[in-house]
């Protein structure tokens, strides 16, 4: 069936709450608004305001909350409307979603379920369109996902409410009008294992979430040009698949890491470590990183596009590892 | 006079305890922050007395009254003080990170206000499955500064949340003179306008807490929503054991002593209350913490191997 990213996330909810009355949405305008960014929109209608519960603006307080009813039974999905917003909810996320499973011994566990926007590209400058992904994949006790695809936004959400643990999921703001085919018995995915979202033999080209669709698109510039490039989409940013990545640059002996967060202290930094400390001897010219400018990321067209990884950087990384610039 | 006894042996037992700490402390079997309950025993004791065991409670880095008045082993307690797998945590959280799954104790949050919104949390999982349960969460007067104690107030009054709001005022956020913190002196009205009911308590009286806990529960098991309780008490001890005490003097400590709470409850026992069964008492709290402190001391350290279990669980359905 035809479909979209955001029509995906929303029948992953809807799909959820019919499977386990333990489920439910809460975060702000999730019901009568539809959902800042329309994923939740019809679901109030559907299943009341007990279960698609909007929130006041009390970011700490309601992932708290979401904490608490699912320490205490119930698998509530928090939605906060961005990345930068779930700052305000930081204390909770990591001091107790992440903490308080080891900090009691094995005692509680918290099976939450945090969606939230991350990304830039629809110039909401920098209070909306940053890339923290990386920093909740820094922090143990913490699932962090990130789908790119249509698949992936309709079978991520019932394996992350069937996991025991507090699962992070992030969707780039660029992805919510993706369209294109799902299978009809579309369903739940491996939430394990990095895709290799396009096989190639000269370059490895690793991203995830918003990003994948700009490597894509600079792996047929590359192809044009007569460069072989795979593409693998990590999906899951904590626990990484370092085998699928490694795997790859064994065979290429080249790798690109792509990331929109920045660079300093970031998740790309932590890949390439990965294939240092692993795979060094396999490469035959050294990793490059593509991320965003370390800037606040800018309103204005030409400066966000500036600040961003684009399928030009991309491509162009990935020649200078392949012919030595 | 059953119910007067059960009330002044757990505050004895709490008393007792936390001397046993500080000594604990001194010769360093104990380590890491030690913040004790020394003269807050009615507040714990009360509202705990109040409690069904299918409530749930929620608490603070000074957490041990608490834990002892909901009834977790001492043995437990005092093997987590060790840093002992045979601790309430494994010995993973310490003093200030006493938790009890079996006697729906929450833990100890050292996040000054970070328990509150987990409070509300459990009790909406309570009001969604249609359970009179009551969540008592409790805080110090320093957590009504920090921005959660003013979402989850909301929240809980807005979505009429089954929580006893328990804020323990001991004057002091650490340091700070309730004075230089708060511009509005009174807790309960700023609570109140948030739309819950909220008053005052003199919280170095076991049966005036015991009363508005009784009071507070009942009404918020009705479904009239949230209630706090601000509990006036006095830390008779210091902050912490680092701390040297330079913000007050020795005679306001003096005139909290002399409403220590467990010689007002001995007072109202009296006379047939006699000082040989008050004797009794004591000995037979100190046979239980002498228990404790052995057991604690000759229980096993959890093998280092372990050291990474727990960050996620081990049995994924």
């Amino acid at each position: 069936m035809k479909t979209t990213y955001r029509e995906a996330l929303r029948e992953a909810i809807r799909d959820a709450m019919q499977r386990d009355d333990r489920v439910f949405l809460m975060g702000e305008d999730v019901g009568s608004y539809g959902g800042c960014y329309a994923v939740s929109l019809g679901l109030l209608e559907e299943f009341g305001p007990e279960r698609i519960r909007d929130t006041p603006l009390s970011e700490s307080a309601f992932v708290g909350a979401g904490i608490g009813a699912a320490l205490n039974g119930m698998r509530p999905i928090v939605e906060i409307m961005t990345v930068n917003f779930s700052l305000l909810a930081l204390d909770q996320i990591l001091n107790n979603a992440a903490t308080l499973l080891h900090m009691s011994g094995g005692q509680f566990p918290v099976p939450l379920v945090i969606r939230m926007t991350t990304g830039a590209g629809r110039q909401l400058a920098a209070q909306h369109s940053h890339s923290l992904e990386g920093w909740y994949a820094h922090i143990p006790g913490l699932r962090v996902l990130a789908p790119a695809t249509l698949e992936d936004a309709r079978g991520m959400l019932w394996p992350a409410l069937c996991d025991p643990d507090p699962v992070l999921i992030f969707e780039h703001n660029a992805l919510y009008n993706l369209s294109g085919e799902l299978a009809d018995d579309a369903g739940p995915v491996d939430l394990t294992r990095a895709a290799v979202r396009r096989p190639g033999s000269d370059v490895t080209l690793i991203t995830y979430g918003g990003s994948l669709a700009k490597t894509l698109t600079a792996a047929d510039e590359l192809a044009a040009d007569g460069i072989d490039a795979e593409v693998i989409d990590l999906r899951t940013l904590r626990p990484l698949d370092a085998d699928t990545f490694l795997e790859s640059v064994r065979r290429t002996h080249r790798a690109v890491v792509v990331d929109e967060g920045w660079r300093t202290g970031s998740l790309s930094a932590e890949i390439a470590a990965r294939i240092a400390e692993e795979a060094l001897y396999e490469l035959d010219a050294p990793v490059r990183r593509v991320c965003s400018a370390e800037v606040p990321i800018p309103y204005a067209k030409h400066l966000e596009e500036a600040a961003l990884p684009q399928p030009a950087s991309i491509a162009a990384a990935a020649r200078e590892v392949v012919r030595g610039g | 006079m059953k119910e007067h006894l059960d009330l002044l042996r757990e505050m004895v037992r709490i008393r007792r305890f936390e001397e046993r700490c500080a000594e604990l402390y001194s010769s360093a079997q104990i380590r890491g922050f030690l913040h004790l309950y020394v003269g807050e025993e009615a507040v714990a004791t009360g509202v705990m007395s109040e409690l069904d065991p299918q409530d749930a409670v929620v608490s603070t880095y000074r957490d041990h009254g608490h834990a002892l008045a909901r009834g977790v082993p001492m043995d437990a307690v005092m093997a987590e003080m060790f840093g002992k797998v045979a601790g309430c945590s494994r010995g993973r959280g310490g003093s200030m990170h006493l938790f009890d799954a079996s006697h729906r104790f929450f833990g100890g949050n050292a996040i000054v206000g970070g328990g509150l919104p987990v409070a509300a949390g459990l009790a909406l999982a309570h009001v969604m499955r249609g359970e009179p349960r009551v969540v008592a969460c409790f805080f110090g007067e320093g957590a009504a500064a920090e921005g959660e104690f003013h979402e989850v107030l909301n929240l809980a009054a807005l979505w009429r949340l089954p929580v006893l709001f328990c804020c323990e005022n001991n004057q002091y956020a650490m340091g700070t003179a309730f004075a230089k913190e708060h511009a509005a002196g009174d807790l309960a009205l700023r609570a109140s306008s948030y739309g819950l009911a909220a008053w005052s308590v003199d919280g170095m009286d076991v049966l005036a807490v015991k009363e508005s806990a009784r009071r507070a529960t009942e009404s918020i098991r009705a479904g009239s929503g949230p209630c706090l309780l601000e509990l006036r008490t006095y830390r008779f001890r210091a902050h912490s054991m680092y701390d040297p005490e330079r913000y007050r003097d020795k005679a306001e400590v003096a005139r909290w002593r002399d409403l220590d709470p467990i010689d007002r409850l001995v007072a109202v026992m009296k006379p047939e209350f006699t000082d040989d069964e008050l004797g009794a008492l004591e000995a037979e709290v100190s046979v239980e913490i002498d228990h404790a402190v052995a057991t604690a001391d000759a229980a096993d350290l959890e093998p280092v191997t372990d050291l990474t279990r727990f960050v996620t669980s081990e049995v994924i359905p």
